[in-house]
């Protein structure tokens, strides 16, 4: 069972329709028990920073997420400031973040971006995996994904660094540490081949 | 490399799909959730939908319907209509949103572009701004309310003002072209296009991929939005919602910015 967190952030329902689709058992979890009784988590997200963490700590949902991710090692999903919460800090905030990778969220350089390229970072761009197994089997030649963000992850360590995308410069569009994974980009909202990289994420 | 978008725009009234003509004589075109399964099915890019009535008629965001649409977007959505307090901004990208058009209220009041954007995001912020020309000089102006008020404001001056307040993109939406089929107003883009350096989707005028592929290669990355373009087919307007596939759609973005002297 694939639990979505439902912390009032993100698309949960999408990601519960794909999975339905996919005939793969998901829930939207929206309790602690619900959480803790999955052996997968994914962590949506759309918005701010210090907004998606305050949505996360009222939800009274974050005890249990650390717990099932820390605690049991259980493998989750971050799903854009999903994916940018588990970072220990951001640009765009002044709350930390949860820490489950060690790094941190920067705002582009806008100096380094060319007069195409603006911000925010919006719509479909290529993601160039460093492996060809696991989140990104099947997805190594011409897959693009949805990217709605000014800010990325910074991984301290560059083995976390899982795929990376060019916009004015290379940055980690997808990264891992451990049982923690993360993508900047929203594979909900990325039809063929954000399909295929939740299949593979309930597939690891 | 990041692409440029191609991007239906629904209107919705009383519940059911419309399309205007230079937002006058709404003809239906059918249900907005048979529509939006259609587009899934076609992979698009993003889709844009709009209340009309909601500011005309002073109504709330219909929660249950952008709940229900968001649910069944495979898509990037945009939703706009009636939104005018950081807290409706808030409901609906909690609803699965991931864009929330403001129109009216920020032209009132652009402060609430910076709220807005401080609570979910600069990236989840968009303004649609339409346009009107007018007056024997044929000068541009942004109109609000369904294009019936006039707010007085110069579409760069005001595209800039929104850009400092923190949007993260302008939909220019001309309303001379809306349902016209005739081609986008490429001058009002370039003024646009000149005055600030946001993402800018443009919407009004579509009548052929032709347009979209002119408006590419003048502008290179930028969005395409369009109503009739993708609800209509033939010369009698039938009602056939249509998008170019994948490969169609490569080669479209191929042309056009192989054409477009902006490409770095």
């Amino acid at each position: 069972m694939i639990a979505i967190v439902h912390y009032g952030l993100g698309n949960v329902q999408a990601f519960a329709n794909i999975y339905k689709r996919l005939n793969i058992p998901a829930e939207i979890a929206e309790t602690p028990e619900a959480i803790l009784g999955a052996d997968r988590i994914i962590l949506p997200g759309v918005g701010a920073f210090d907004w998606a963490m305050k949505r996360l700590d009222a939800s009274g949902l974050r005890e249990a997420l650390e717990e099932a991710v820390i605690g049991r090692g259980r493998p989750v999903l971050g799903i854009c400031v999903g994916m940018q919460m588990m970072a220990k800090r951001s640009d765009e905030g002044s709350l930390p973040g949860l820490g489950w990778i060690d790094g941190e969220v920067i705002r582009f350089d806008e100096t380094a971006l060319t007069q195409q390229t603006h911000l925010p970072h919006m719509g479909w761009n290529d993601v160039a995996p460093l492996e060809t197994d696991g989140l990104f089997r099947d997805l190594a030649e011409g897959a693009r994904f949805y990217f709605l963000h000014s800010y990325y992850f910074v991984p301290h360590n560059p083995d976390h660094v899982l795929a990376t995308t060019d916009y004015g410069g290379r940055f980690a569009s997808a990264v891992r540490s451990g049982n923690c994974l993360g993508v900047q980009f929203h594979p909900e909202k990325s039809h063929a081949w954000g399909i295929q990289l939740l299949k593979n994420f309930a597939e690891l | 490399m990041l692409r440029p978008r191609l991007i239906p725009c629904l209107l919705v009234q009383n519940g059911g799909l419309v399309k205007t003509v230079q937002f006058a004589n709404p003809k239906y075109v059918g249900d907005p959730i048979n529509a939006v399964r259609i587009f899934n099915e076609k992979e698009v890019d993003e889709l844009i939908v709009l209340d009309i009535d909601a500011t005309a008629q002073n109504r709330e965001p219909d929660y249950g319907r952008i709940r229900n649409l968001a649910a069944e977007c495979r898509m990037p959505l945009c939703y706009g209509g009636g939104v005018k307090t950081v807290e409706q901004v808030e409901r609906i990208i909690s609803l699965g949103v991931e864009k929330v058009a403001l129109s009216a209220a920020a032209v009132a009041d652009s402060g609430l572009v910076a709220r807005a954007a401080k609570v979910v995001g600069v990236q989840s912020i968009v303004v649609v701004m339409d346009v009107k020309k007018s007056g024997w000089l044929g000068k541009y102006e942004v109109w609000t309310h369904n294009g019936e008020r006039k707010s007085g404001r110069n579409p760069a001056e005001f595209a800039r003002a929104i850009e400092n307040a923190g949007a993260g993109e302008i939909v220019v939406n001309a309303i001379d072209r809306d349902g016209m089929m005739n081609g986008y107003d490429l001058d009002l883009v370039r003024k646009v296009r000149e005055a600030i350096s946001l993402p800018i989707t443009v919407l009004g005028g579509a009548g052929s991929l032709k347009d979209i592929e002119a408006l590419m290669r003048t502008f290179g990355i930028i969005g395409a939005a369009a109503g009739s373009l993708f609800v209509f087919k033939g010369v009698y307007r039938a009602v056939l919602i249509n998008y170019p596939s994948r490969a169609e759609k490569e080669e479209l973005v191929t042309q056009a910015l192989k054409g477009s002297e902006k490409v770095a």
